[in-house]
């Protein structure tokens, strides 16, 4: 396509740009822009008409004027040079290169924006992943090929979570060629600092790609980062045969930049201002993970994302958690009391975990014994609600063995050090000790067999 | 032919299209996307894209097909899965790969495959729209009737016997001096309903296997439920559940802006599950329209319309068909980003002022009716559609448009679903408004006591949820026995009964006769404990008897046994019972 430039914008309102007397531009076209200083930004066609063009800028637009700021249309949607040599290396938020080393030398240039799936393509994800955290592997387990998200706050420790799961994660009994890419979009300095350190310390450095959009980098560039991220993971995984754990953080600011673009389009907004195609646009990043029929490689997406307020029912996590595959919640009540990690479980959920759990993945018993946990730590946790109001005195002494195995159940199986890596069985035997607290006839979720031949040993009876 | 004017998102503007009608479709651009006509201005027509618009220039040409978007029907439907606008997805594979390609297209049903066709009609019969003139097997299971298309009459000149494609004519038919040469396959436009005779009273209810459904809040054949849920609450576990075990000859399930892997997971499950009935694997009955969230946004809008369609189809040949439509709230949401991007007029939460109206129309093509056709035969459309509410809340525009149109509402909670007690269909929230036209139904082919056992049994429950409120002010012990006791069987009842685990290889399918014995069970020994203590029996002696565990694990008992072993359950019951009274005595 033939590279067309102009000098006739009309309108520079927020980050968009009005050219007009533009012939014939293709939606979602590239844009180059020349300041009048000779500063070169880049863009994004996000309306075309004849005649008429509104341009999305990625960067500020400080300095852009309307009688001599230059307009280059280059013909092309947005793509992204990959190669082998991304491995180790740090780019910013649009893929250029941040750390000082020589631009990637393309082996494919891929269009960012990628194409769905099709279902008929995809292969159930069942390859348990064990992470080494109790809360995740007994009562909500990854699996390869699954996108779940870390529900958090500001405040909570939800990175010391993603990088002891990016250390720990391991398919039990498989040496796999793996591949982190991480996608950072309007976090600190010092946040981003913690993971390069982090990966850097356990030699994960060299196995992963950064995109880092820090929180001074333009919000708009952040509209991309994810799908750099999710593109090179998409080459890594696909055409290289990598087993491929994306992290993204934070959703929260991404939403923002979503916002504010749709905002400045003078666009109906949906709830709370953001746009009524969030979920849509959303969708599109997070629907990038799976696993697909003939091919080796997966992509495991875990984003972070931040609750404004703690509120689970705000767009952003809402939106979420309707297209990921189950979440992961932190609880502020659980870091309080000093409880690492804050896994709140009882909002958690893994949609695939029945797939990748059971006899021949990790043991027979594992879906009884995590509904047997779940259920009894409700129940606790409703008692002590109600111890609150009528004193401990009052209740059963059945109750009162609930209401203890709660206490128990935060320090002894959601507690775990931040090095602390267990395997499947450590687990669930953890769980069948802390159930033998409770009367066998009150075990409605476990089958029989299995108290015989997994419980037993704990119960003194 | 027109040209491309504008482009923004899914929606595009194209001038110079004179003589295009309403919901046309036409093929846009270079790359010949797939878009349909959704406003017209003079000249100028606006077109919602089925695919994505990216590289699209103005100036690029517009082809009109002159035809409004409509789905093929014929043999070969059953065991698809199509996209939002009928292509399969397998094909769409072959063509482009593991990810979807732009611009592709492809024939909803095989054209080269013979089917063979056996003639039900004969030379000389005089047959309307509806008639049947043959039958060819198209699953082992299912025979698909060969009908004639709705508005043709007239008497039959010619009609063949023997192998087939679905392009190749079986009949002609001759009408006023014009010859129609009929096809196995028609064509039908989606957004327009498939005719019938009469629309019937719904008598005959949907049976499902769930407990709480077919016990607490039936659905009835040709009846429509809505499913609302936050996240995570089990809307899609659900779906799959009444999908799977549904007794109805078709189903249809839609998934709308959903997961992909989900849908992975229907298309790898149902192949291998059993229908209860036919004994056959369940894909033999099911056609799939999957359009994942990250599909276009256009083709999300038109999805429920081509799956609507499939099972009218259906029901025309006289089966009845169950639709499951997953999620609502999506296509709701593609209403509303269409409408923003035409800039139309927001009504509540920026959804469009005729969202109401869309969603009534649509639930309306539900129902039992007698078919057009002369032998008067009677099928029925059944639909359940997913909502799912942001934040959980059902104040919103969407859930609460569908509760006006919709039958049986099955109110799935949260704080159920993270103490994981499964389905987390809340009972005092959800509501069936078909009991009372399915009360006869229920007393000639379950038994005569079973409406009384479930509305006692709500009546408990309800009991329950009042003493509880006492129970947090004073603690469980300040109550009287009496009290105490409701709320052990309340327990009972939701924790043996109502719960019932999806991934269990028993408790998964409960026959109705399995449903009324447990709960016969459960209220018989609501009847004993209240007169045992009556007569002097202490609640904790008989919260000791060993026989209530084996009551908890009723459920578990695989449908063979069940009629043996609960009713000896029960006779063990009275016995223990009449210990205990005996013993107080003495």
């Amino acid at each position: 396509m033939a590279v067309k430039e102009f000098q006739t914008v009309k309108e520079i309102a927020g980050p968009l740009v009005f050219v007009e007397g533009v012939k014939n531009i293709g939606y979602n076209e590239l844009v180059s822009i020349t300041l009048p200083d000779g500063e070169k930004r880049k863009g994004q066609v996000l309306e075309t008409s004849r005649g008429m063009a509104v341009v999305q800028i990625f960067g500020p637009t400080a300095g852009l004027d309307v009688p001599t700021t230059r307009v280059q249309f280059l013909g092309e949607t947005l793509r992204l040079p990959v190669s082998d040599e991304m491995l180790g290396r740090v780019y910013n938020g649009l893929g250029e290169p941040r750390d000082k080393g020589p631009a990637t030398i393309a082996e494919d240039k891929i269009d960012i924006s990628g194409a769905a799936i099709n279902p008929y393509a995809r292969s159930e994800p069942r390859d348990f992943i064990q992470t080494g955290i109790s809360t995740i592997d007994g009562l909500n387990t990854l699996v390869r090929g699954q996108k779940l998200p870390i529900f958090s706050g500001s405040g909570l420790p939800h990175n010391d979570v993603a990088v002891q799961i990016a250390r720990q994660a391991q398919v039990p009994g498989q040496e796999a060629d793996f591949a982190v890419i991480f996608a950072a979009m309007g976090i600190t300095y010092e946040e981003a600092a913690f993971f390069m350190r982090d990966f850097e310390r356990t030699g994960a450095l060299e196995r992963a790609v950064l995109f880092l959009n820090l929180a001074d980098d333009p919000s708009v560039e952040r509209l991309i980062t994810p799908r750099m991220a999710l593109t090179t993971a998409e080459f890594l995984a696909y055409e290289r045969d990598m087993q491929v754990l994306v992290i993204l953080t934070d959703m929260t600011n991404y939403c923002e930049s979503l916002r504010e673009i749709a905002a400045a389009r003078e666009e109906v907004p949906g709830r709370r201002g953001y746009p009524g195609y969030m979920y849509t646009d959303l969708s599109n990043i997070y629907e990038r993970a799976g696993v697909i029929k003939g091919r080796k490689g997966t992509i495991t997406q875990l984003s972070i994302l931040s609750m404004p307020g703690d509120d689970i029912t705000h767009p952003i996590p809402d939106l979420t958690g309707y297209i990921t595959e189950g979440q992961i919640v932190l609880g502020r009540d659980l870091h309080r009391k000093g409880i690492y990690p804050p896994v709140d479980v009882l909002p958690c959920l893994s949609r695939l975990m029945n797939l990748g759990i059971g006899k021949g993945r990790t043991r027979e018993d594992h879906r009884g014994v995590a509904d047997q946990l779940y259920s009894a730590y409700a129940e606790g946790r409703d008692l002590r609600s109600l111890s609150a109001v009528v004193g401990e005195e009052a209740l059963t002494d059945r109750d009162k063995k609930f209401l203890k195995f709660a206490e128990v159940f935060e320090k002894r199986f959601i507690t775990q050090d931040k090095n602390e890596n267990r395997t499947i069985e450590q687990t669930l035997d953890l769980g069948w000790e802390l159930l033998s607290a409770i009367p066998e006839s009150e075990l409605k979720r476990v089958k029989l067999e299995h108290i015989e031949k997994y419980g037993k040993k704990y119960r003194k009876e | 032919m027109g040209v491309l004017k504008k482009i923004s998102g899914p929606v595009v503007v194209a001038d110079e299209m004179k003589g295009a009608r309403m919901y046309d479709v036409v093929r846009v651009g270079d790359l010949s996307l797939i878009g349909e006509i959704i406003r017209l201005n003079g000249d100028n027509a606006t077109i919602q894209v089925y695919e994505d618009t990216a590289g699209l220039r103005p100036g690029e040409k517009v082809v009109n097909t002159g035809e409004p978007l409509s789905v093929e029907l014929g043999p070969g439907l059953l065991k698809s899965i199509y996209d939002g606008i009928q292509r399969p997805l397998e094909i769409l594979k072959d063509k482009s790969g593991d990810f979807i390609g732009r611009g592709i297209t492809a024939s909803a049903i095989d054209k080269k495959k013979k089917w063979e066709f056996k003639p039900k009609a004969k030379k000389g019969d005089d047959v309307t729209g509806g008639d049947i003139l043959g039958e060819t097997q198209e699953t082992e299971t299912i025979a698909h009737k060969i009908m004639v298309p709705p508005g043709i009459e007239g008497k039959i000149t010619e009609i063949k016997n023997g192998k087939y494609n679905v392009e190749e004519t079986i009949a002609v038919v001759k009408s006023r001096g014009k010859e129609h040469e009929l096809k196995m396959s028609q064509i039908w436009q989606v957004r327009k309903r498939r005719p019938y005779t009469e629309k019937l009273d719904p008598d005959t209810p949907l049976i499902t296997g769930q407990r709480i459904v077919d016990t607490f809040f039936p659905i009835a054949k040709g009846g429509t439920a809505c499913i609302p849920g936050p996240f995570g609450s089990g809307k899609t576990v659900c779906q799959h559940q009444l999908a799977k075990w549904s007794d109805t000859q078709i189903v249809v399930y839609i998934g709308c802006g959903e997961r992909g892997n989900e849908m992975t997971e229907v298309l790898t499950e149902f192949p291998k599950l059993e229908d209860p009935f036919t004994k056959k694997p369940l894909m033999e009955r099911t056609i799939l329209i999957a359009n994942t969230s990250n599909m276009p946004v256009a083709a999300r809008e038109a999805c429920v319309y081509t799956g609507v369609t499939l099972a009218e189809y259906y029901r025309d040949m006289g089966y009845d068909v169950s639709l499951m439509a997953d999620s609502t709230s999506r296509w709701a949401e593609a209403m509303r980003e269409i409408g923003g991007r035409l800039e139309e007029m927001p009504g509540e939460e920026g959804y469009p002022a005729y969202l109401g109206r869309r969603l009534a129309e649509f639930y309306e093509r539900a129902g039992r009716v007698v078919c057009i056709g002369k032998d008067k035969r009677r099928g029925s459309v059944s639909m359940i559609g997913a909502v799912s509410p942001p934040g959980g809340d059902i104040s919103e525009p969407v859930s609460q448009n569908t509760l006006r149109v919709t039958k049986v509402f099955l109110a799935l909670d949260a704080s159920l679903a993270h103490r994981r007690h499964f389905p987390a269909i809340h009972w005092l929230k959800s509501y069936s408004l078909y009991l009372d036209s399915l009360k006869n139904w229920y007393g000639e082919k379950v038994s005569s006591e079973f409406l009384d056992n479930r509305n006692k049994a709500m009546a408990l429950l309800q009991k329950e949820a009042e003493l509880q409120e006492v129970v947090q002010l004073v603690g469980p012990d300040a109550l009287p026995e009496k009290e105490q006791a409701v709320l052990a069987v309340a327990k009972r009842i939701r924790e043996d009964f109502l719960q019932q685990s999806a991934y269990h290889e028993v408790d998964t399918y409960a026959s109705m006769g399995k449903q009324h014995l447990m709960l016969k069970t459960i209220m018989k020994l609501h009847d004993r404990l209240m007169s045992a203590i009556d007569l002097g029996v202490q609640l904790k002696k008989t919260s000791e008897l060993k026989l209530l565990d084996e009551i908890s694990r009723m459920k578990e008992i695989p449908e063979k046994e069940a009629e043996t072993k609960i009713k000896e359950l029960m006779k063990r019951l009275d016995h223990e019972f009449d210990r205990l009274i005996a013993e107080v005595k003495t």
